[in-house]
């Protein structure tokens, strides 16, 4: 089992009144960006990931957003070529980069090569189509986004593989010189994740490629269902999916006590958290989401994806700007609604070490991935805070994992290549996931 | 919508490859209406004023939800060349009024092809940089906060006929279908062609154009560049009133209209 350390690297110098006020936090004016600031939680977020390594984890997953102090992480490629010197031997987990919104797959392609030589062959190259918000500040095309996405991938692995040089004309990207000098470490390219929030589209592409799947913060029951349709769909190729087809990413907060710990996690929540990353009309902008994913949401009652519902894409654009005491209120009594679910779904596991072992045994024996990522908190939470919550995961937590993960032999994909496991003709797969566990766990 | 099937007539047409759906309704010589970017809003009081003079023929436009998308249409000018070759198979020179996005593509059409269009009434026009502003960013607020933003009077009663009430889920899907194709069309630059002002100094039409005082969608900056790069352009201004002139003020709209087209 690959064991990794993540985090948002959030801009703690905004308030969760200014979040609400401006009803996300894509696209509060910079104007409230503090320099001194910016650079201490820099280099913090760096010591961190260094500490993690220390610490034991055994890959440092980094992404990034554009234009939001959820996320300060503006770069992730710069982020993992600064962990590429100052580490060893973490793995360096881009999960992931947002291709449609870089626009320029050939310089990608440069740049992960490069970290992947400074490294000595550490890099995880993911990919992400970029959320809406990421789409509009990069003025990358939303209606064009899958289209981009998966032109800009398959050019990528042909830079990577294809002796150059040669001339790529295709229908988004245009070279008339195809021959990157610097080529990555691994062969015949890194290893690869694909994160995602559970969008059948994503899946149904990371089966078709043999790509593991990251769920990112997603419910374990509808997750596991999920990868079982995943497990469909590599099976009628040929092959038997395992846990190096699958990772899971949860919020985990750890401490001496369960309110410690419940009082630490509500900052995953911190102006309710992703659920205001962006407003409905950044999360879903003009021909983002497949025609059929749209007639879904318009369709639907009750239920949410990235905090979109029914209600919001049809409606007024948010933000309020007489924003009062109530509604800070009545905010915080949705967040603590909100906590709740998401400890009961899996997704925020808070506790002491003992629950939070007990809680993650019962996601590797549910969902059975082949790596587990922790997120770290969110938030105004000290430095001091965070790391205590990253040594009572390593120290307390991770060990009791890799006993259960030997057990049920869950393999990464550095233990087995995905899509290796060839079924026979006729032969029929097996069940990847077990949420029978779950439901038993559940009555008891 | 407003209901009004028994007063228009739904035809396909074939071009090239694709079919394309063309509405038509009203008696007379042939008026071609390209409708804005939010789609056919469905027949309203000035379409029936005209119809009596006019037959009226409108295009749905192609990935609007009706007719069928076409892949490899990338930006208006390819819009205003497949649409020529609808003009055409109509039989030549025809009037046309465009709507926003509709008179965008109407101006395309024209520096393509002048002999497209007899007259041309061009309606908050879009598709050129504005000399002062810039146009409305609808596709970065919701559906509904770019339909309102259409008009200064939320109240005027055809508005509140046609979009008033709760959206349903077929109305929403046929908006997030044009918005979609806008963005394919229209997303860099921002709905307009650097080009166009240029070349539509070889358009010799006569041109009304058409702006509504309280428009925030279409700049009073846009009007200017058409006005000085048309060759035969008059502007008419109709106070108080923002993107949707037939709406808010249908009929001045209809006698400015029916006058120019004489």
């Amino acid at each position: 089992m690959l064991i990794g350390y993540f985090t948002e690297q959030p801009y703690r110098g905004v308030t969760e009144e200014q979040v609400l006020r401006h009803g996300s936090y894509f696209g509060i004016s910079n104007r409230n960006f503090d320099a001194k600031l910016g650079s201490d939680l820099y280099n913090e977020y760096l010591d961190e990931y260094v500490y993690a390594e220390k610490l034991g984890f055994d890959a440092l997953c980094l992404n990034e957003h554009h234009g939001n102090p959820f996320c300060m992480s503006a770069c992730l490629n710069i982020t993992a070529a600064m962990l590429a010197t100052r580490t060893e031997k973490a793995k360096l987990v881009m999960i992931g980069n947002p291709l449609p919104a870089h626009r320029n797959p050939l310089r990608v392609a440069e740049e992960i090569a490069q970290i992947d030589l400074v490294s000595r062959g550490r890099v995880v190259a993911g990919w992400v189509r970029g959320s809406g918000p990421e789409q509009f500040f990069n003025n990358a095309n939303p209606a064009y986004n899958r289209e981009m996405f998966e032109e800009a991938h398959d050019f990528i692995v042909q830079a990577w593989t294809r002796p150059g040089p040669w001339r790529y004309e295709g229908k988004h990207f245009h070279y008339r010189h195809v021959n990157p000098w610097v080529l990555p470490y691994q062969k015949p390219i890194p290893p690869t994740f694909i994160p995602g929030v559970l969008s059948m589209e994503t899946i149904e592409w990371a089966a078709q490629h043999n790509y593991p799947y990251l769920g990112l913060g997603t419910s374990l029951a509808p997750t596991a269902e999920l990868w079982e349709k995943y497990a469909d769909l590599v099976a009628d190729r040929g092959f038997q999916a395992g846990p190096e087809n699958f990772a899971y990413l949860g919020m985990v907060s750890v401490g001496d006590t369960e309110e410690e710990a419940v009082e630490l996690a509500r900052n995953f929540l911190f102006a309710h958290g992703n659920r205001l990353f962006a407003r409905a009309e950044h999360t879903l902008p003009a021909g983002f989401n497949s025609e059929n994913a749209i007639r879904r949401m318009s369709t639907q009652v009750s239920g949410a994806w990235l905090g979109l519902n029914r209600e919001k894409i049809m409606g007024e654009d948010l933000g309020k700007k007489d924003l009062t005491a109530e509604d800070v209120e009545k905010a915080h009594r949705e967040i603590d609604v909100a906590l709740e679910n998401m400890r009961k779904n899996y997704q925020i596991i808070a506790g002491t070490a003992e629950q939070v072992k007990e809680r993650i045994e019962t996601i590797l024996r549910v969902a059975r991935p082949g790596a587990f990522v922790f997120m770290n908190i969110q938030g105004d939470v000290s430095g001091d805070r965070r790391r205590k919550n990253m040594r009572l995961i390593a120290e307390d937590v991770i060990p009791h994992m890799r006993k259960v993960a030997e057990e049920l032999d869950l393999t990464s994909q550095y233990d087995v290549r995905p899509g290796s496991r060839m079924l026979a003709p006729g032969e029929t797969r097996q069940q990847v996931c077990f949420p029978e566990y779950l439901k038993a766990r559940e009555a008891a | 919508m407003v209901e009004v099937a028994e007063r228009i007539v739904e035809e396909q047409i074939r071009i090239d490859s694709a079919n394309l759906v063309l509405l038509k309704g009203g008696s007379g010589k042939p008026l071609l209406i390209l409708h804005d970017e939010l789609g056919f809003p469905g027949w309203m009081g000035w379409n029936d004023t005209l119809a009596a003079s006019r037959e009226q023929v409108i295009p749905l436009q192609p990935g609007f939800g009706r007719s069928e998308r076409i892949e490899w249409l990338r930006d208006y000018r390819d819009l205003a060349v497949h649409y020529a070759r609808l003009v055409r198979q109509l039989g030549g020179p025809i009037d046309v009024i465009g709507f926003s996005a509709g008179a965008y593509i109407a101006a395309e059409m024209a520096v393509i092809d002048p002999s497209l269009f007899n007259k041309m009434v061009l309606v908050g026009p879009l598709g050129v940089r504005p000399t002062k502003g810039q146009i409305f960013d609808f596709l970065a607020v919701t559906v509904r906060t770019h339909v309102a933003a259409t008009v200064s009077k939320q109240d005027a009663p055809e508005f509140t006929q046609i979009y008033g009430g709760k959206m349903d889920s077929d109305q929403f899907l046929l908006f997030e279908f044009a918005r979609a194709e806008t963005s394919r069309l229209g997303w860099e630059p921002f709905m307009f062609d650097p080009a166009l002002p240029h070349l539509l100094a070889g358009v010799p039409n006569e041109t009304l154009i058409i702006r509504g005082t309280d428009d925030i969608i279409c700049p009073e900056g846009c009007v200017d560049v058409y006005a000085r790069s048309l060759t035969n352009a008059t502007v008419s201004v109709i106070e108080g009133v923002g993107h949707r002139p037939e709406i808010e003020a249908p009929e001045t709209f209809v006698s400015l209209v029916q006058n120019f087209l004489k």
